[in-house]
């Protein structure tokens, strides 16, 4: 009965290869090409051994600590110990996402669409399709560590040699391969897609807070995160192999679980109870807005509490922020010199223009969630019963709209409160909220667009995408590049006013009201006019 | 007074006509059947009629009222079931349910029970995990507690199994006798023969038949199943006799109505021991509208527009 477990597992590898044929080499690439480019950026960003050191002063901080890692080879700050230190846990988590991502496609979401059923009922082993994909992950990780670590060595600098590369690069694939195998163990236990996804994201964002934790607190805690052991690996310093072995231990111990676990149940099952849902809709369901806000809900409150976490780990910056600065001159360079302003000060618009254009991202996913409802004939149940085409796509608005004015609150809540808790000068916390709701009208611009998109061109809706992507390019690196001042004014949110250390400009503002009404009336007027459907 | 009517409807995608000149009526209390193969323009004739794609040219009215510029209006007393039902996969059945009825405006909680219950569905269950038929069901129990004057109802049936096709004749039958008016598309042939009064079949985006079943057999004429003492010769060369079978030592064929006293008359000669007459099933007289010109059949079959 045990010999045919994995037959067919040669062909469908080659299966899982061209259905990723694009995706795969994107990703691997994209990595390599990034670890590359942030060190390339040290060597350029930081001129000499001083430059670093007063870097290396700033990561002693606690709040770095927490984000990054523990510091190690501060006392000699090298380019290579810089990358590593700074980035491999960053990357790492991005890395564990794209594992994840892969695995649980692969997995639970073939098995709910049913085409695992298709290739089950084929002379194919019960365990194929999953040691298949655990196979390609393997590679693919292996392959992840060799292209990083080679790019890397490729730059030539001094202190990036290649026995540290290759361990940079392996601790990469290591945290990869563990999340593959969590991913492929949530896949088994969760009764849907949808529902391994969750856990296993949980399980990513739980590693990294544990770590966190425990690096500031209780190095003990550390190790119960696997993002903890690889960073002990302390790539370009001390080299050590063990962190990522006992890594990569880890990893073939939840593979070998997940398919002992796929091997005992039953295909479309799952281990956790699927709970029953509730018989009757709760009155605050029962209307266009009500279904919009509950489809959108839960990514509502993640993209809130991201918000919110994001601004706060800004707020735990400030206090550093003067000495910090002082030794940057990239980063003073980005800041255009203003009289009267502490650097604080001047630095709080450029994060609030990085927060809005992360904030404008759930504001238009909020508005183009209509798109997708459209595309699933979903639209469909709602317009064939009496509800008008304007009470539906104004029911997208209003999301849009309370979306966009909960993002920027949480993210002033999050830097004013923090900031003023780490600074030893106040600044007041109506300065930090006036600061982000600044943005709200060009984010009503945003949504114009989307809406104008939606009602002419709805196969197009993506390239409001590209627009925000412009928009932050200039805006976050518009300094750095020294471009012309009209390239800023090409978005919205070059009109935003720079509060504090810019009067509000009212004119500015309602100008950009006005034209995101604009936009969204001819946009309804589209929507009013045309076909619903593919 | 019709309740429902397009006249001269057209819709183009493009250079691609879906539908060319439609023409069909709805009389109040009638059950309509609305027959023809996949891709010939039933869902989409349903879909303006519904007003969520805009005509290209003609009418299509409810109620007497402009289906595009009305479709508020006349919703609220429609019922529609779409082809292809997607739900949302986070949202449970029941929950589903609820928003439907509630959205048309009735609310109507006995009969959500009652048809919760004759059609068997566990409305705690997220919707991801509905097979078709399930998801039927829904849509089905949503427009069957709505208290309405119309249904559209697009191939309801496809994904049921025989039980639950019976309840659903049911409610149809029940709705009909309220004096409501069903328009129903279906390439289930023996439930539209069992539930329509008319019928219209759809071919490219053509009506190509239209009538009372009776009409419809009418003018096709009967099945002849004869019996001979003798051998039947020259049958095949007689005008109006078609589909020649030999069935356990008897032929049966079919003749056109204008030309029945003629083949009898001619078929006596060789000593009647056995005559049965019948009239086509509408399998019969669809595939008679099929099978002529099945060329056309397979360049009109272009998938879903």
């Amino acid at each position: 009965m045990t010999r045919h477990l994995f037959d067919g597992t040669g062909t469908l590898i080659r299966f899982v290869l061209r259905r990723d044929r694009l995706r795969l080499p994107i990703w691997l690439v994209s990595f390599a090409a990034i670890s590359a480019i942030v060190a390339l950026a040290f060597v350029g960003l930081y001129q000499n051994a001083e430059e670093r050191q007063a870097m290396a002063e700033t990561m002693r901080n606690p709040a770095m600590t927490a984000m990054v890692g523990p510091g190690y080879g501060l006392d000699n700050y090298t380019v290579g110990a810089m990358t590593a230190h700074e980035m491999l846990l960053m990357t790492a988590g991005v890395v564990g996402l794209m594992n994840i991502l892969l695995v649980i496609r692969h997995t639970r979401t073939d098995e709910e669409d049913g085409r695992i059923e298709l290739v089950r009922s084929l002379p194919v082993g019960r365990l194929s399709n999953l040691s298949s994909t655990l196979l390609v992950m393997a590679g693919a990780n292996i392959v992840l560590a060799l292209l990083t670590a080679f790019s890397l060595v490729a730059l030539g600098v001094e202190s990036v040699d290649l026995q540290g590369s290759l361990v940079y690069g392996f601790a990469l694939g290591a945290a990869g391969l563990v999340f593959a195998g969590v991913a492929a163990v949530c896949a088994q236990l969760s009764p849907n897609a949808r529902n391994a996804l969750g856990l296993s994201i949980a399980i990513l964002l739980l590693a990294y807070m544990v770590r966190a934790i425990g690096d500031v607190t209780n190095e003990t805690l550390s190790w119960l995160s696997p993002l903890g052991w690889i960073l002990r690996s302390e790539a370009y310093v001390n080299n050590y192999w063990w962190p990522i072995l006992l890594t990569f231990a880890g990893a073939l111990l939840l593979m070998a679980l997940a398919l002992y676990l796929n091997s005992i149940r039953d295909l479309g099952s799952g281990f956790l109870p699927s709970r029953a849902g509730k018989a009757k809709a709760a009155r605050s369901l029962l209307s266009p807005f009500g279904l919009v806000f509950r489809l959108q809900r839960t990514g509502f409150i993640a993209w809130s509490a991201g918000l919110l976490l994001i601004g706060a780990s800004y707020g735990s910056v400030l206090g550093d922020l003067e000495s910090f600065f002082e030794d940057i001159d990239l980063m003073q360079q980005m800041i255009v010199q203003s009289e009267g302003f502490s650097l604080t000060e001047q630095f709080i618009p450029v994060l609030m223009a990085v927060m809005a254009i992360l904030g404008t991202i759930p504001v238009l996913m909020a508005v183009l969630k209509l798109k997708t409802e459209e595309k699933n004939d979903r639209l469909e149940h709602i317009l064939s019963r009496s509800v008008s085409r304007n009470h539906v796509l104004g029911s997208y608005l209003a999301m849009a709209v309370l979306t966009g004015f909960v993002m920027l609150s949480l993210a002033a809540l999050g830097l004013g409160l923090v900031g003023n808790a780490m600074m030893e000068e106040q600044l007041p916390l109506g300065m930090f909220y006036g600061s982000a709701l600044a943005y709200l009208p060009a984010m009503f611009a945003m949504i114009g667009v989307a809406v104008l998109l939606l009602g002419w061109a709805p196969n197009l809706t993506g390239a409001v995408w590209l627009y925000l992507a412009f928009s932050f390019f200039v805006i976050y690196l518009g300094g750095l590049f020294q471009f012309p001042e009209w390239v800023g004014k090409l978005t919205p949110f070059g009109y935003v006013s720079e509060i504090p250390i810019e009067e509000m400009n009212y004119l500015n503002a309602a100008m950009l009201t006005v034209v995101a009404i604009i936009l969204t009336a001819i946009g309804i007027t589209g929507f009013n006019r045309r076909d619903i459907g593919r | 007074m019709a309740v429902l009517r397009t006249v001269d409807l057209t819709k183009k995608f493009g250079d691609f006509a879906a539908l060319d000149g439609v023409n069909i009526e709805v009389g109040e209390g009638e059950v309509y059947g609305f027959i023809g193969p996949n891709g010939a323009g039933k869902s989409t004739t349903l879909r303006v009629l519904l007003g969520i794609l805009k005509a290209t040219d003609g009418r299509a009215e409810i109620f007497g009222k402009d289906s595009w510029k009305d479709a508020v209006e006349i919703h609220k007393r429609v019922a529609y079931v779409p082809g292809d039902i997607n739900l949302w996969p986070n949202l449970t059945g029941g929950e589903v349910i609820d928003l439907f009825v509630k959205l048309r405006g009735g609310n109507n909680l006995d009969r959500r029970e009652e048809l919760i219950r004759k059609f068997d569905l566990d409305p705690t269950k997220k919707c991801r995990t509905y097979s078709k038929g399930n998801r039927q069901k829904v849509a089905l129990i949503a427009a069957f507690s709505s208290d309405v004057d119309l249904y559209v109802l697009d191939e309801p049936t496809s994904g049921l199994d025989p039980l639950m096709e019976r309840v659903f004749q049911e409610y149809v039958v029940e709705a009909k006798k309220q004096g409501k008016s069903i328009l129903l598309s279906s390439h289930i042939l023996s439930e539209v023969e069992k539930l329509c009064d008319k019928v219209a079949i759809i071919r490219e985006g053509k009506i190509i038949e239209t009538g009372t079943l009776k009409e419809l057999r009418h003018l096709t004429g009967t099945i002849l199943l004869v019996e001979t003492k003798e051998p039947i010769v020259g049958l095949g060369e007689l005008k109006g006799v078609s589909g020649i079978q030999q069935k356990d030592g008897a032929l049966s064929f079919q003749v056109d109505t204008a030309e029945v006293d003629h083949v009898i008359r001619y078929i006596s000669r060789f000593g009647v021991s056995r005559i049965e007459s019948s009239p086509p099933t509408l399998e019969e007289l669809f595939m008679r509208h099929y099978e002529g010109t099945a060329g056309a059949v397979e360049s009109g079959a272009g998938g879903e527009r």
